[in-house]
């Protein structure tokens, strides 16, 4: 009943939220509609990373990697191959699916630190695979694209951004999402009880990796151009504050975490209170002081206050793999 | 001789679970007093109660001062030497270096301390590089005690020093107890399962009973009630 | 049967049956490198340029090393508090310091530095969260000092001066250039000192303690919590030597990523060593950095930039088939 509740509760929430989304571009200029779009597409980045860290418990630094993996794919089929945008955007979804299980594969034996170390790498390794094949990436000078209206890009991205919301919303209700958190809450219980670790842990990787290379797709069609440093190690790691500031594990948070990682530089540089150079320090404290204030997010935070969902207690206690101390 | 430790209404808990519900007890210096009782009558806790190993509230001074706020790395310079169950020996270092760790607290030359030492396990000089972990049981809890002689301690918690070991090893450490106490003066407060050995090594002793003082006596008044040994010392 | 005496065999410290293997290939791998030097001089360059590099690696990984070792976590941070250090150095030189002096004072603000990181940033996280919340609570640190980098000194490169005179020696027809030479010197013994300071010192042997038993330590009068900002102190003073020498290297140039690639060699010789093994780190890091210079100077399709996706295949390779690094012993996994 109390669950059935909750459930009605969220619906409306979503819907609230949804509209305010889709009416919010009539009162924004061609530039802020773009930014809108931007805001779309860390969404989807910081709704990724959380299927793979929030509820299967395993981390990954390494988000970008699979972004550019995504964006890449979108870059050169426009470029090289005279596709139109929007269809590549399923193309980057396989492709980053692909790529998420090759890194999910071996990242079935790792856990804890040697997953963290692992996606870092992969996180750094990346962008200098897309410089040593010119031929393909465009090297360092990187892939011009064709532009588009604000409008169009906005209307893109939060139209992926609902996709992808309900394709999540829809996998963790599930069995998916049930077999998902016993991964995440024990290991060795899961086993037991009859869910296929390896399976669930690599396809959480895939799927989790398509979805950041769709996001990584509409990050270049925002762009209008790629190159190596557009994935650097910087965009993975914001995705990570984006998903650390809205709570690990909360389908709610995304939305605060996307809106805090594009937002808060422009309400900065625009409102004279600083420069845009400061916004990594001010990341860097926000992410330390989540960490050791509230580590299950701001997001979680209000959850709590409003008694949402009753399944999402059991969400405070995020591992990191098993190992104890 | 006066008071060393005393405990009054020494409350103790593990999260919801209260291990000890107002604790009395007092050990006068130089000496030798056991905490007997079944499993989970709160001895362990007692102990570490004392040291500062676990949330308590009451009333605990060593020599008059109040140690009841303190951590267990104060407490330790305060001269108190807690040996914990499972020895607590640094498996990963060597003999030497698990008896430099017992001086950590104090200052000056090892030289004098370690002769003292020596003198009561001589074995230890020639595995002195061997790491303890490679130890047998008993010569752990030998090395746990030889670390703690290092301290140079006023008040020596021990707790279970027999657990897993052969009769033999247990009738040497507790002969080497004894003879602590008698040469350097140092007051034992033991924890035991095994209460025969420790009625007969300690002159008074506290029964626990779910986290709270029983008994207490001197271990012949102990040893000699028929009631109090078979329900509680079970021999 | 088979699976109870290979449990117990996971469970001992020492595993004989292949213990041979691993000195094996090392003793195997130094021949090859004597060997291949004495007949090429220009193998002889690339492999002391290499263990050049190696040494700059070591530093950085025994740092990780050493705060593994005391709190299970990698830190994130090793390489931008490298490059925050060194971008120190570069501000006091610029101030008119010269370079040695300007090199021991930084070392002194790498040690507060290190601290005081410890004490405001890292110790509230470690108090009350799991790993991964001290994981994160890294990279927020990486983010920020980074960040802070950039802010105070801008993203455009600094150019350092050079600690050594550009000399080169030449030995038996092969030159050896001073700063290849000087850099391997000063991180070993930068380690040397570091090594030293653990066995024969009070505090180095409490922080030991601290480390692998902290309870016991406790009741033994080690204040643990001072032992792991004292241990980030050390830290960072060699991540302050491998940044600076790194900065001292040509093929280097001191921006606010400085450290980024060299963390990954960095990580990736530490997981070599197993990850617990500040020997194992070394060995791991001389070892990797030989391995790319002559990946790099003898195999044509090995281009710069594919020294890194290179050192993570080798991570890759090490974290599959012994995951506990060659030197390290091999846990149990507790669930």
């Amino acid at each position: 009943m109390r669950l059935r509740r909750a459930t009605a509760a969220s619906v409306a929430v979503t819907v609230v939220v949804a509209a305010v989304i889709a009416l919010l571009p009539l009162t924004l200029s061609n530039y802020h509609r773009a930014t809108g779009a931007s805001v779309a597409v860390f969404f989807v980045a910081i709704l990724a990373l959380n299927i793979v860290t929030g509820y299967t418990g395993q981390i990954s630094i390494g988000h970008g990697a699979f972004m550019a993996v995504g964006g890449y794919t979108t870059a050169i089929l426009t470029h090289d191959h005279g596709w139109s945008d929007l269809p590549t955007l399923p193309a980057a979804a396989i492709v980053g699916f692909v790529a998420g299980v090759i890194v999910g594969l071996p990242a079935l034996r790792f856990h804890g630190v040697y997953l963290a170390l692992t996606t870092f790498a992969v996180a750094l390794a990346v962008p200098q695979l897309a410089k040593n094949y010119p031929n393909f990436t465009g090297g360092t000078e990187g892939l011009a694209l064709p532009t588009h209206s604000g409008l169009w890009l906005y209307e893109v991205g939060w139209a992926v951004a609902g996709v992808m919301f309900v394709i999540a919303w829809f996998l963790l209700r599930g069995r998916t999402g049930r077999a998902f958190r016993a991964v995440r809450d024990s290991e060795v219980a899961a086993a037991s009880s009859g869910v296929t670790l390896a399976v669930y842990k690599t396809v959480a990787f895939g799927i989790s990796a398509a979805m950041a290379g769709v996001a990584g797709s509409v990050y270049v069609l925002v762009n209008n151009f790629v190159n190596p440093d557009v994935f650097g190690l910087t965009l993975s790691l914001y995705i990570l504050i984006g998903a650390v500031v809205g709570g690990l594990g909360s389908l709610w948070g995304v939305l605060v975490g996307a809106a805090f990682i594009q937002l808060l530089p422009i309400a900065l540089t625009t409102s004279h209170i600083s420069s845009s150079q400061s916004v990594p320090v001010i990341f860097g404290a926000v992410v330390i002081g989540v960490m050791a204030l509230l580590p299950l997010g701001a997001a979680n935070l209000l959850r709590v206050a409003l008694h949402f969902g009753s399944q999402s207690r059991q969400s405070s206690d995020i591992h990191l793999g098993t190992e104890g101390r | 001789m006066g008071v060393l430790l005393t405990l009054s209404d020494v409350d103790a808990r593990y999260g919801q679970v209260q291990a000890l519900r107002g604790v009395g007890l007092t050990v006068e210096e130089g000496e030798i007093v056991a905490i007997l009782g079944a499993n989970g009558a709160g001895k362990t806790t007692t102990l570490r109660a004392i040291s500062g190993t676990v949330r308590r509230r009451g009333t605990i001074e060593l020599a008059g001062k109040s140690v009841a706020r303190k951590g267990p790395e104060a407490t330790a310079r305060l001269g108190v030497a807690h040996v914990p169950e499972g020895r607590g020996t640094f498996s990963e270092l060597t003999v030497w270096e698990n008896l430099r760790l017992g001086a950590y607290v104090r200052r000056g030359s090892l030289r004098e301390d370690f002769r003292r030492v020596a003198e009561y396990f001589p074995w230890l000089e020639a595995r002195r590089s061997q790491q303890a972990g490679t130890l047998s049981g008993g010569e752990q809890q030998m090395l746990a005690l030889a670390r703690a002689v290092m301290q140079r301690p006023r008040l020596l918690l021990l707790d279970e020093p027999s657990l897993g070991l052969a009769p033999l090893v247990v009738a040497e450490i507790f002969r080497i107890i004894r003879e602590l106490n008698d040469r350097e003066g140092t007051a034992v407060l033991l924890v035991e399962q095994n209460a025969r050995t420790s009625l007969m090594t300690a002159s008074r002793a506290y029964v626990l009973e779910v986290g709270r003082v029983a008994f207490e006596g001197t271990s012949d008044e102990l040893a000699s009630q028929d009631a109090i040994r078979r329900s509680y010392l079970g021999y | 049967m088979t699976a109870v005496v290979a449990a117990l065999e996971r469970r001992l410290w020492f595993r004989p049956s292949t213990s041979w293997i691993v000195p094996a290939a090392l003793v195997g791998v130094a021949v090859f490198l004597v060997v291949g030097s004495l007949r090429s001089s220009l193998f002889a360059q690339q492999t002391i340029s290499g263990l050049a590099n190696g040494g700059i690696y070591a530093s950085l990984a025994v740092a990780l090393v050493l705060i593994y070792r005391a709190t299970e976590v990698i830190n994130f941070a090793q390489g931008a508090l490298a490059t925050f250090t060194t971008y120190v150095a570069w501000q006091l030189m610029a101030w008119g310091l010269s370079y040695w002096p300007a090199f021991a004072c930084t070392l002194g603000i790498a040690f507060a530095g290190g601290f005081l990181v410890e004490l405001v940033a890292i110790r509230p996280v470690e108090r009350r969260g799991s790993q991964i919340t001290a994981v994160i609570a890294a990279i927020g640190l990486l983010i920020l000092v980074e960040g802070s980098v950039g802010w105070i000194w801008g993203n455009q490169v600094k150019f350092m001066p050079a600690p050594f005179p550009s000399h080169i020696y030449n030995v038996g027809g092969v030159a050896f250039s001073r700063q290849d030479l000087s850099t391997i010197g000063i991180s070993i013994a930068a380690v040397l000192v570091l090594w030293l300071f653990f066995r024969f010192t009070k505090v180095g042997l409490a922080m030991r303690a601290a480390a692998v038993r902290p309870q016991a330590a406790r009741l033994v009068g080690v204040r643990v919590s001072w032992m792991l900002s004292l241990g980030w102190g050390l830290a960072a003073v060699l991540g302050a030597v491998a940044g600076m020498m790194a900065a001292a290297s040509p093929s280097v140039l001191l921006q606010p990523s400085m450290m980024d690639g060299i963390l990954i060699y960095a990580f990736a010789a530490a997981v070599v060593g197993g990850l617990e093994s500040a020997a194992g780190a070394v060995i791991g890091a001389l070892l990797i950095g030989v391995l790319l210079n002559l990946l790099g100077s003898y195999v044509s399709w090995v281009t710069p930039q594919l020294l890194l996706p290179v050192a993570f295949v080798v991570m890759l390779i090490v974290l599959l088939v012994k995951p506990s690094g060659l030197f390290g012993r091999t846990r149990v996994r507790r669930v």
